[in-house]
């Protein structure tokens, strides 16, 4: 085997010197990074993406049994299972929980997780504000869900339209929470968004330029284009609503002129882009998994990339098509209908390049993968109703019915949350240091499959023959029980889905720590930097810096061709992989502050809501976390200047300057 | 390899002492990319508030002259709002004189960051409290064209005009307000000896975001201000 090699294969591993720690600042600085109690102040972004996977799942079950509260509802005729109020509450939180608290943090857990280490870096570019936009992202959610308890969730739909949402019809403080509740999560999104672009653009490691990214890296970094600019878009609409709803604004007040349409218009602008934020990551992921199992570089990397980039760009210019029935005109309608139609073939490249990268592969079926290829064939589903949607005649028939929601579950679910499972088992071992169990990984997989199509694909029936969407019941001579009752079992056979996957979790834990098998650095010898590490990921993620060459530059590592051009191995991952044995990596300390200050946003919430006397305590805790936050140093500043060795740290470097920013940014 | 980590390390300790930015992969400093980003952001905020206020004054028109187009038997309805579109309301020449302030103070945030660049503490520290104060000004003048306007009948509830002039303008209040604030922390800052020359990049995004504000003002006067009643 003769193969010339013009660099060391084996990636550099050893000590770094210790910094001494010398807290300053307000209090003293929290320094454990172990312990219950070091989750609440860790700026880690390991730490914070499991967090988010952790908060993902649990809202998961969350909106999960609202679902399966609206199929025992509708499961039969004339369903007496919960009144019209309630009903409204629970398909509007289901919408709500399931995009906002599901799948976007489910999203920023893989992100969070994996593109510092993908792209190479010690950390996020500003660690504590990714602390500040998780614990926002969970005070919002919670806020939110705390209107169950204080008169009653939001029951205006996920889309909230006006004037639907007034005070007039809508006098419960349900939307107010909405309104708020969303705010707060926006801010995290927002945060989180400026955050993630400033690391994949800033902090790559020597040589990666931006053509040698990992897909998923290029998705989330289109995701968090989108979210920088679709953000401040939902944030105004929303604004518009609590002004109405709060302080007797007249934006969606009718008599007085308001437009309804306008919130329409707001609405869709951010909640088109919404719809590759949730489902970009998913394509991200799916490439990653895919090449992995078929043995096979991804087909057409810089189409991947730049078909990404297209529904990025096109995303903006279709949210009309959510309003076609709504009065446009001609042009307008068919100009969104032509735009629609557009949008699809980017996408249709993707679905071609897994296709080709699988094609003449060495396919190896196991969960990761099986969840990846089910992300195919679903979503190709969903994407094909979701054409006949751009045709307006036939959109025009099928608004409003239960046509739409097997369209957007088949992209949602089919293809997003399909798309995370996939994730869940590639990158479990790299997080948590065992593999996921295969047998009921398998079960999980075939459960969820196949309890999804029983509960998604009838409701296309359900739509031609005219069965309208969030309504409370429907008559006995309608004739839509027959699927309705298909539908309904279906939905429990996902949770039953669910369920397996819990119990995989926690199966795995128990035989992982009853005999633990060594899983290595690349379990599944896949490509990208992350599986040049130890699993689980050590605390400061690389021992040194790595340098890349090549796009899957760890792949090249492995695997090379000889002089007949046949593909062999050159090193095991086991023998050139870090160790990550580097003990005293200078790494961001910990700090109070970021989890402090998002407190204070729901209870300004409250004061909005409730009585402005809470704003007292909502100033308190605010100038608390704000002041604090900017008074401590992001890193003790002695450790930080002279010291000549303190690792390649970019993190270390941005951090303290974000000590000086944050005091007034 | 170990050289190519060695440089990387080396720039990155760099970044501690002088402008930030050689350590990153775009040259341009975390901090500064952050702010850049942000802005962005900001345009689509302002975008969308310019586009509220901008169909709630066709609108508010539209139906003041009776034009509304659900008045289905063609029956002309008359005025159906009450209160004021800003014909009658606005003093423009005392906004054209707030917006000279506010204009003025980009001249004047410049002046700052040049001068802490040359180490020229005394004038850094007049010219940043300068900006501030013209800033204050602009805020004041806001405050008191505000009063005005709702005790001339133009209040926040009156009409939907009302709401859409209020809210575009107040968020750029809000906004004018916070870059106040930041100004005053660099002073601190600087008082505190934690801001001179070779962090003079904080001056320079501090003053990204004010110019910015400033910039969507004159956008904002145009539309609301000098567009034709």
């Amino acid at each position: 085997m003769a193969i010339t090699e013009d660099r060391p294969l084996a990636l550099e591993a050893g000590t770094v010197n210790k910094v001494a720690e010398r807290p300053l600042g307000a209090l003293t600085r929290p320094q454990s990074d172990v312990g219950w109690a070091s989750w609440f102040t860790t700026v880690d972004h390991k730490k914070i993406g499991i967090m988010y996977g952790v908060g993902s799942l649990f809202f998961f079950l969350f909106g999960g049994v609202e679902a399966l509260l609206i199929r025992i509802q509708l499961a039969a005729p004339d369903g007496q299972f919960l009144s019209e109020s309630l009903y409204n509450q629970v398909f509007t939180m289901h919408g709500v929980t399931m995009i906002f608290l599901v799948i976007m943090p489910m999203a920023a857990a893989f992100a969070n997780y994996l593109l510092p280490l993908q792209v190479g870096a010690r950390d996020v570019a500003f660690p504590r504000l990714n602390a500040f936009s998780f614990w926002c992202w969970l005070a919002g959610a919670i806020f939110l869900n705390t209107s169950w308890f204080l008169g009653g969730a939001p029951d205006g739909g996920w889309f909230a339209y006006a004037p639907n949402t007034s005070v007039t019809f809508a006098p419960g403080n349900g939307m107010d929470f909405y309104a708020i509740g969303l705010q707060i999560a926006g801010i995290a999104s927002l945060v989180s968004a400026i955050n993630l672009i400033v690391t994949v653009l800033n902090m790559r490691a020597p040589g990666m330029t931006l053509l040698k990214m990992p897909i998923f890296t290029w998705m989330m970094l289109v995701v968090q284009f989108l979210l920088l600019f679709a953000v401040p878009v939902i944030t105004i609409a929303l604004f518009l609503l609590t002004f109405d709803r709060s302080f007797d604004a007249n934006f969606f007040n009718v008599e007085q002129g308001g437009s309804p349409l306008l919130w329409q218009h707001l609405f869709w602008i951010f909640g088109h882009p919404e719809v590759y934020i949730l489902i970009l990551p998913a394509f991200g992921i799916i490439s990653e998994v895919i090449p992995t199992f078929s043995r096979k570089p991804i087909f057409g990397y810089p189409f991947m990339v730049g078909s990404g980039i297209a529904i990025g760009f096109m995303g903006w210019g279709v949210w009309a098509h959510h309003m076609f029935v709504s009065g446009l005109g001609p042009i307008s309608v068919a100009a969104f209908s032509m735009s629609t139609m557009f949008i699809a073939v980017p996408t249709g490249v993707k679905i071609l390049n897994w296709l080709a990268t699988m094609w003449g592969g060495r396919l190896l079926f196991n969960t990761p993968m099986l969840f990846a290829t089910g992300v195919i064939a679903m979503f190709t589903i969903g994407g094909l109703s979701g054409v006949t949607h751009a045709v307006a005649p036939s959109d025009t028939q099928q608004t409003d019915t239960y046509y739409i929601v097997a369209h957007f579950h088949y992209v949602i679910f089919g293809g997003a949350l399909l798309g995370m499972f996939a994730g869940f088992y590639f990158w479990w071992p790299k997080v948590f240091g065992h593999k996921l169990n295969e047998k009921w990984g398998k079960i999980n997989f075939w459960l969820m499959l196949i309890g999804f199509n029983m509960t998604f694909g009838p409701m296309h029936v359900l739509g031609l023959q005219g069965m309208a969407r969030r309504h409370h019941s429907y008559a006995s001579e309608d004739g839509f029980g027959f699927w309705n009752g298909i539908v309904s079992a279906g939905a429990f056979v996902i949770a039953l889905g669910t369920l397996a996957f819990l119990i995989n979790i926690w199966i795995s834990a128990r035989s992982a720590k009853k005999n633990p098998v060594e899983v290595g650095p690349d379990p599944w010898d896949a490509r990208s930097l992350e599986w040049s590490t130890a699993s689980p990921t050590p605390v400061h993620n690389f021992d040194v810096d790595p340098v890349v060459e090549f796009q899957d530059d760890w792949w090249h590592r492995k695997w090379g061709k000889n002089e007949d051009g046949k593909i062999v191995r050159k090193a095991y991952p086991e023998d050139i992989a870090q160790d990550g044995s580097a003990t005293d990596v200078h790494l961001p300390s910990p700090s109070y502050w970021p989890l402090v200050l998002s407190l204070s946003l729901p209870v300004i919430g409250y004061a909005v809501i409730f009585t402005f006397w809470l704003l007292i305590p909502a100033g308190a805790l605010f100038l608390a976390g704000f002041l604090g936050w900017a008074l401590e140093p992001a890193d003790d500043p002695e450790a930080a200047h002279g010291h000549d060795d303190h690792g390649p740290n970019d993190a270390d470097a941005s951090a303290d300057a974000e000590a000086e920013g944050a005091s007034h940014v | 390899m170990s050289e190519a980590i060695a440089t990387k390390s080396d720039q990155a300790v760099d970044d501690h002492g002088h402008d930030a930015g050689h350590g990153t992969t775009t040259g341009i400093s975390n901090n500064k990319l952050m702010m850049w980003a942000f802005l962005g952001s900001e345009c689509l905020l302002f975008g969308a508030l310019i586009s509220t206020y901008l169909l709630y004054k066709e609108r508010f028109n539209g139906f003041a002259e009776g034009l509304a187009p659900f008045a289905e038997d063609g029956r002309n309805i008359g005025p159906r709002f009450g209160g004021s579109d800003g014909e009658g309301v606005f003093d423009i020449p005392f906004t054209s004189i707030s917006s000279f302030v506010l204009l003025a103070s980009s001249l004047t945030m410049v002046l700052a960051l040049s001068s802490i660049r040359r180490g020229e503490y005394r004038n850094f520290r007049i010219w940043t409290l300068t900006t501030a104060a013209l800033g204050s000004v602009f805020i004041a003048g806001q405050i008191y064209e505000f009063t005005e306007f709702v005790e001339k009948g133009l209040g926040y509830s009156t009409n939907i005009f009302g709401s859409a002039f209020f809210t575009l303008t107040g968020f750029h209040g809000v906004h004018v307000t916070i870059g106040i604030v930041m100004l005053l922390a660099t002073y601190i800052m600087h008082k505190q000896g934690r801001l001179n020359q070779d962090k003079a990049e904080t001056v320079e995004i501090v003053g990204l975001y004010w110019h910015f504000v400033d910039v969507v003002w004159i956008l904002i006067f145009t539309v609301v201000y000098l567009f034709p009643q």
